[in-house]
């Protein structure tokens, strides 16, 4: 009796055997959407995370609010326009083209322009003043005798 | 002379990028609602749930509006130079109580006093998020005219309402 009671208990676990794990969401078109936006967004608490990775509680929120906004039919430039209101252009891992951001964008490109127009000009410097350098009657003599003497001075 | 003094020119500008990027503070962002209306809510009183609060019955005012919660740290940190103000009068100050247990929220009250004329409950942070909340506490400054002239992210210090809140008031009170 006691043995079959253990063997019974030893059995009980098999009946609780896990479940298979539940969707996250009901709307999988609406997550990946979720989740494709969000991949450009920055997570305001962790701030280098995106919106999509992150585990804070606000970036739960947000991704709870912009789920909503879908499902409402709002469009992703929408929602986007939603939280800049709110949280600014910080909210963006592309910040957008206006005056504010232009030497962000055209820096880069402005600098390698201004270094190749230096080392253009720092080249064409050189070659004149190798040109200017030529050697002299006497020097270019002395080169043909070191020359015919095949270096032996 | 002039070979040393381009990349002396080039590194005085670094280093004055440098020395600013040093003294910005990346937890800071700028709000955008700075000069815009107090976004709108209608949420229940901390003190009696059955009342609401908007920020239009607040219109003709000029008030703090601090958000905190009782889990949050920085807020106690806080609260004594809020209790001080609210002795002194002259700006009154609401609170959002932000993603939090109402009672927990009063506990906190009994036990350490009450800076506020009202508290308002945002259970679900619906509300924080107009606001452009990320980080309690946050503090807002609203104009007679319900406009939002100026937010503090983290604690409020003597030193900030007198360099930058109570000058700012005086003009908005005139």
């Amino acid at each position: 009796m006691r043995l079959l009671t253990i063997l019974l208990a030893l059995l009980l676990p098999l009946s609780v055997m896990a479940g298979e794990a539940k969707p996250v969401a009901e709307d999988p078109v609406l997550e990946q959407r979720m989740i494709a936006l969000s991949e450009d967004l920055r997570c305001l608490v962790c701030q280098n995370e995106s919106l999509a990775g992150s585990r804070a509680d606000l970036a739960q929120d947000l991704r709870q609010e912009i789920r909503e906004q879908m499902r409402a039919g709002k469009s992703d430039k929408e929602v986007i326009t939603y939280l800049t209101q709110r949280y600014g252009d910080f909210v963006l891992y592309k910040p957008p083209l206006k005056p504010l951001t232009w030497l962000l964008w055209f820096g880069p490109f402005a600098l390698l322009i201004g270094a190749a127009g230096g080392f253009y000009a720092y080249l064409k410097r050189r070659t004149s003043r190798l040109a200017d350098e030529s050697l002299s009657e006497e020097e270019k003599k002395r080169v043909a005798a070191l020359l015919a003497n095949d270096g032996n001075e | 002379m002039k070979r040393f003094l381009i990349p002396l020119g080039i590194f005085i500008v670094l280093v004055g990028f440098l020395a600013v990027g040093l003294k910005l503070d990346p937890r800071e962002v700028p709000s955008p609602l700075i000069g815009k209306p107090a976004p709108d809510f209608n949420l229940p009183l901390l003190s009696d749930p059955a009342k609401h609060l908007s920020p239009a019955d607040l219109r003709g005012k000029v008030w703090l509006f601090n958000v905190w919660a009782s889990w949050c740290a920085s807020c106690r940190q806080e609260h004594e130079t809020l209790l001080e103000l609210s002795r002194q009068g002259g700006l009154p100050i609401y609170g959002m109580d932000y993603k939090d247990q109402p009672a927990d929220a009063q506990t906190v009250l009994n036990s350490m006093g009450n800076p506020y004329v009202e508290t308002v409950v945002d259970l679900d942070g619906r509300a924080g998020i107009n606001y452009g909340v990320y980080g309690v506490p946050e503090t807002y400054l609203i104009d007679k005219n319900g406009i939002i002239r100026y937010k503090l992210t983290g604690p409020l210090t003597r030193e900030g309402l007198d360099k930058k809140i109570f000058p700012l008031v005086k003009e908005l009170q005139k």
